[in-house]
């Protein structure tokens, strides 16, 4: 589960992780009183308007700007808020923003130059540890950087049985350059952010940039933070940050029904048992000429509900000219998956209006074919994997 | 031979009396899987499908001398089962439960590493020897006896390769789900690496998906084998877009390097027949070992 930054950063904080300090705000109004308060609480004069949306390049996308006086924010924070917000991590309509995160300015001059680094812990697969990546090229873009630059890209790893120890902390803040108080503050950030990653149950922090300020402190001006899905069950607190608003709606519905759902942009839409038949399924298609609408997992039981759940949610696209079902069906049967499609099929009644290819393979398959072919119904039978990718050719056609 | 498993495994069942647990249990032991118990806290003493219960893995390892486990318990308490396991001395460690906290795992990866066992899974369909044992949540009949080795990430993916090369006249050997998980305990080279070196072999299927460097890695060490035994390979997610998790936690496209198409490159240029479309694992098989 993905978070806003603001989200991310309460959670760091909570843990005592240092971070650039703002309040969020709703429209214009509540921006100027939240720049108000914080300029009384941080001694701040300028402020910045940061749009708060899940997506990464804000600032690439005019969704973050510094405001610096009271005017200034509230016409920034009016333009940024109900703006369709396009960065590279967005689709070409952008994401709608809905609140800013009004904070304060952390690159006030003083007696050191100030400096940004790139730090993130994340799960290394390979040998099945976390680790923390960091980088002194803080503020760009980590991918850039790891292929013009790999050089400058350091990991550390982690030990289960011990977790993040003092030395492997300190190495970090040598590694980065620091010396004297920044040092000793780097050390003291890097320990709480990774106390914070394993008590939070998190899967991804990414903390770009993290700054050294004028006066040495080491902050997180930005916060990426993505929950563990599978612990969300332990962590309530954190379960309660999810913004249905920043994910696709009709995804939100499909997993409300159980199913495992995933919009594309093609033109015939697919539903699968198995997430690994089902990628394999959206390959078939587009050999077969099409482009997959979807992905879609309706899991181990297929049963006529569930299919006319399935239904409903691929047709609630407008794109989808086509839907292909693949069952491979080992402990569901098919004939009951194909009563399942006849049945919701004449449910549904005139709501489906695009030809469906049903390909219905395991136990039962021969009876299923019967049942579908027997049907009266508009659809189109398979047996095999490849006769169905014939049959999207045809219907396509 | 096979791997893995076969006829004279003593499989137990942990979270035996749960419903997953009992409906799978069954279907193995209809099967003819040698199930000669099944541990669930607390109902221990007692009799659950005609087979004795547990309270510890320790206990079954004792009194009926499990060496295999397949563990079906929910997943909060699931990382713990794996290690109970792993301590109480079973050999292969065959995990079903889906959605498993990473963190857990990361626990119990680390935990295992200095036990002498083999973990599966988690968030896999099972591993099965035809005609001899049955230790997941696959559909038996689809997995005639033969030569074939399957090693993949999916579940239906699996049985559908099986059911091609069934279909082309072939059995299956063993047939290894081995998840799709971000931490697994066995890797598609490690399986590889297995079905490559038993006798019984004599092609395997690798059935991959986006994400990772499983399959990459697995394709190396095929071509440092100098293994002449011939490999069918397929990954699934061409269509995938990046950044999107695709059903399994693991299935995503992060870098250059995990696309399906890198993949597949690299697995053509360590000698692996590549088959571009999933409908014809079948027919490739087939045509590489006549």
């Amino acid at each position: 589960m993905n978070l806003h930054e603001y989200q991310g950063k309460e959670i760091l904080a909570s843990f005592g992780v240092r971070i650039q300090r703002g309040i969020v705000a709703h429209n214009a109004k509540e921006a100027v009183d939240a720049a108000k308060q914080l300029t009384q609480e941080t001694g701040t004069g300028w402020h910045v308007i940061k749009a708060q949306v899940h997506a990464g390049g804000r600032g690439k996308g005019g969704g973050v700007k510094l405001a610096k006086n009271l005017k200034e924010v509230e016409e920034l924070a009016g333009n940024i808020i109900g703006m369709n917000l396009v960065t590279p991590q967005t689709s070409a309509e952008g994401k709608k923003v809905h609140q800013v995160l009004v904070a304060e300015d952390v690159y006030y001059p003083g007696d050191s130059e100030t400096s940004e680094f790139y730090v993130s812990v994340l799960l290394n697969r390979g040998t099945g540890r976390n680790m923390i990546m960091y980088s002194t090229e803080g503020g760009m873009d980590i991918e850039e950087v790891a292929e013009k630059t790999p050089h400058l890209i350091f990991t550390e790893e982690i030990d289960p049985a011990t977790g993040l120890l003092p030395f492997q902390a300190r190495k970090v803040a040598f590694n980065l350059g620091l010396s004297g108080t920044a040092f000793k503050e780097m050390v003291k950030f890097i320990s709480a952010l990774y106390k914070a990653y394993v008590e939070s149950d998190s899967s991804m922090f990414e903390i770009n940039p993290v700054l050294k300020t004028s006066d040495d402190k080491i902050m997180a001006v930005d916060a990426k933070v993505t929950i563990d899905d599978n612990a969300l069950y332990r962590r309530k607190n954190y379960a309660e940050m999810r913004d249905l608003r920043e994910e696709n709606p009709i995804e939100v519905e499909a997993k409300a029904v159980g199913l495992n759902y995933v919009d594309l942009d093609g033109n015939v839409g697919c539903m699968v048992n198995g997430a690994g038949l089902a990628m394999a399924t959206m390959d078939l298609i587009k050999m077969a000429g099409g482009e997959p609408a979807n992905f879609l997992d309706v899991g181990g039981t297929a049963d006529a509900k569930r299919v006319e759940e399935a239904f409903r949610i691929i047709l609630k696209d407008p794109n989808v000219k086509a839907i292909l079902i693949n069952i491979f069906g080992g402990i569901v049967r098919c004939d009951r998956v194909a009563q399942g499609v006849v049945d919701a099929y004449k449910n549904m009644g005139d709501a489906i209006q695009v030809p469906i290819i049903v390909r219905l393979q395991g136990t039962n398959a021969e009876l299923a074919k019967e049942i579908i072919d027997n049907s009266g119904l508009a659809v189109h039978s398979a047996v095999q994997f490849q006769e169905a990718a014939d049959k999207v050719k045809e219907v396509l056609a | 031979m096979s791997v893995l498993v076969n006829k004279d495994s003593k499989i137990i069942v942990q979270g035996f009396t749960g419903s997953e647990g009992t409906f799978h249990a069954e279907q193995m032991i209809e099967y003819g899987t040698n199930v000669v118990g099944g541990v669930t806290p607390g109902k221990g003493g007692q009799e659950h499908l005609g087979k004795p219960v547990f309270n510890t893995v320790e206990e079954a390892v004792e009194k009926v001398g499990a060496d295999t486990t397949i563990i079906f318990v929910p997943p909060a308490f699931a990382a713990d089962a794996i290690m109970e396991a792993a301590d109480a001395g079973i050999k292969v460690i065959i995990t079903i439960t889906e959605g498993i906290p990473v963190a857990d795992m990361v626990k119990a990866y680390d935990y295992i590493q200095s036990k002498d066992c083999r973990l599966i899974g988690p968030n896999c369909p099972g591993v099965i020897t035809p005609e001899e044992a049955k230790v997941g949540i696959m559909p038996g009949f689809v997995f005639k006896k033969g030569g074939v080795g399957i090693v993949s990430k999916s579940g239906t993916l699996t049985y559908e390769a099986s059911d091609q090369v069934v279909r082309q006249g072939l059995g299956i050997s063993t047939a290894i789900g081995i998840g799709g998980d971000p931490i697994i305990g066995t890797t598609t080279k490690e399986a590889l690496e297995m079905l490559v070196n038993d006798p019984e072999t004599n092609c395997v299927v690798m059935i991959g998906e986006i994400g990772g460097q499983l399959e990459a890695e697995a394709a190396k060490w095929y071509k440092e084998s100098g293994s002449e035994k011939p490999v069918v390979g397929f990954i699934a997610g061409e269509t995938a877009p990046a950044g999107r998790t695709m059903g399994h936690a693991g299935a995503i496209v992060g870098g250059s390097d995990d696309t399906a198409q890198a993949k597949k490159k690299i697995m053509a240029d360590c000698g692996i027949h590549v088959v571009d479309s999933p409908a014809e694992i079948g027919k490739k098989v087939k045509e590489v070992v006549s």
